[in-house]
């Protein structure tokens, strides 16, 4: 079995899962609690906390626990947009392929008459800082940019972004959800503002994630309660989630470099394996994208029936096509890039780890070859593209 | 749980009747690119028996196996007994499709009824 669906999770790493066991059964304590397996629960908290972000660049007080990415997203934008209200600033300035967890709460608040520019993200899958500065007006509260897509994983120009929110005096937040871990992050060097994150992208648990908040920034609650992570996020901490969170991301992050030089290397095999596939597109930018994401269209077929006959082959994926979302249209990210509804049906998502060998690639590149073409030999829109009825797209 | 029954993965690995039908007296193409399905069906009636049907499938799973099962349903059936094929037939015969999947069933439906009214209005200029 070849896994190479890590942009949807991750195993946990045996360090994460050693950690988590051993608070379990050792320091099961409520770290609310004065006695001292409370206090020693509360020490691992602390350390976790330390930890996760001496990786970012930041101070501890600075990282905030949340059950994942979604609730970080949702807590970070609700509180810049709490910010800006107060301020009479009722604009936020994003991008069209975001996650639905920060488009939803976009929506949201939309409704509660918050203006929002979603910037274009162009053929390649890059925003453009000089539009961003473009869309910043007087009253805008918040820039929020994905770090990197989960689709496609194209990498934005976060630091470009950064400094210009920075001059114009406006709260920056990324969704780094599938940055942590895999590629290096520096908050301070970024001017990030709010950095949200999730630990089963970088094998941690599920269930697990933190937000980055600026010191100074205040937080609007979205779980009401008791006083835990400073009276911003109420409930009794998942010590041992955390705790492996912290141990996942300081195991990825110390070896951060080596695995993404040799993803890279897999991840551009495959890359022209898959490229010499008649009428197909990666889509994205090819250099300026995460270390293991790999994103193709093929013309004439439809996703979900190529991931079920990889499935059969051994190989798990996944596919930005209709009928994998239970919904009518394909992906938002596909269509944000301009690939056309037709085109972006037949698309196939492969996120991998460094540690395939060649063998296991080029066992990829043939299977995935094998497939398109089966499934196009009974196609009748490929038999209409290849008659010449109707024009290739790709 | 698996997304689709055992009979939906068994007539999606090995559909029955795919391909053209050169000389095919009954054609029938629904649905579009734009939502991910095209079922496409092709009928040799003679003596108003379907002496072959064949069919080419752009779509998900489900929509590959319904367009299978919906050939199996009327090949050497006579003409009024094709006509009456639902897809509820269909669906029931691949022993149930999730919910948010019965359209495949539908597009089936609706393609071995395109065929069968393309026969017949080739009959007429005939």
């Amino acid at each position: 079995m070849i896994y190479a669906d890590n942009a949807a999770t991750t195993k946990m790493s045996q360090a994460a899962l050693d950690t988590m066991v051993s608070v379990i059964q050792e320091n099961y304590g409520n770290p609310s609690s004065l006695y001292s397996i409370g206090q020693q629960a509360r020490e691992t908290l602390e350390e976790a906390r330390a930890a996760v972000a001496e990786v970012i660049g930041a101070q501890p007080r600075e990282i905030l626990f949340t059950s994942g990415g979604s609730e970080a997203d949702n807590q970070a934008i609700r509180s810049a947009a709490e910010i800006g209200q107060k301020a009479g600033k009722k604009h936020i300035v994003s991008s069209a392929f975001e996650h639905h967890a920060v488009l939803h709460t976009l929506e949201k608040l939309k409704k509660e008459g918050f203006e929002v520019t979603l910037l274009d993200v162009h053929e390649n899958g890059i925003v453009r800082p000089e539009e961003v500065e473009a869309a910043i007006r007087e009253d805008t509260c918040l820039v929020t940019i994905m770090y990197a897509n989960n689709e496609i994983g194209t990498i934005q120009p976060i630091r470009e972004i950064g400094d210009i929110c920075r001059k114009h005096g406006v709260l920056f937040h990324t969704d780094a959800v599938q940055a942590v871990g895999h590629i290096p992050i520096n908050v301070a060097e970024d001017r990030i503002d709010l950095l949200s994150a999730s630990a089963h992208k970088f094998h941690g648990p599920k269930g697990v994630g933190f937000l980055y908040a600026r010191k100074g920034i205040r937080l609007t609650n979205l779980i009401e309660g008791g006083a835990q992570e400073s009276g911003k996020r109420a409930g009794t901490e998942n010590v041992p989630g955390i705790a492996a969170m912290a141990a996942a991301l300081k195991e990825a992050a110390g070896q951060i470099e080596q695995n993404a030089a040799k993803t890279v290397q897999k991840r551009d095999r495959l890359i022209r394996g898959l490229s010499a596939i008649p009428h197909s597109a990666l889509n994205g930018d090819a250099a300026r994208r995460l270390p293991g994401n790999v994103n193709f269209c093929f013309e004439g077929i439809e996703g979900e029936s190529l991931l079920l006959l990889l499935d059969d082959k051994g190989i798990e994926a996944s596919s930005g096509s209709a009928c994998t979302s239970g919904s009518l249209d394909p992906s938002h990210v596909l269509l944000a890039i301009g690939r056309v509804h037709d085109v972006a049906h037949g698309s196939l998502r492969l996120s991998i780890e460094g540690n395939l060998t060649d063998e296991e690639i080029d066992y990829m590149i043939r299977s995935v070859t094998e497939v398109v073409e089966y499934l196009r030999s009974f196609s009748p829109i490929w038999r209409d593209l290849e008659s010449g009825k109707k024009p290739h797209i790709l | 749980m698996a997304l689709y029954s055992e009979k939906v993965m068994e007539h999606f690995r090995n559909p029955r009747n795919v391909g053209v039908i050169e000389d095919a007296n009954g054609i029938g193409e629904v649905g579009n690119a734009k939502c991910g399905d095209i079922m496409k069906m092709y009928l040799k009636i003679e003596d108003d028996i379907i002496q072959d049907v064949k069919f080419e499938t752009f779509g998900c799973g489900s929509a590959i196996a319904s367009s299978s099962m919906a050939t199996e349903l009327i090949k050497g059936k006579p003409v009024a007994e094709a006509e009456k094929l639902t897809n509820q037939a269909v669906a029931e015969a691949l022993d149930g499709l999730p919910a948010y999947k019965m359209h495949c069933s539908v597009l089936a439906e609706e393609a071995i009824h395109a065929a069968l009214e393309d026969w017949r209005s080739r009959g007429k200029t005939e």
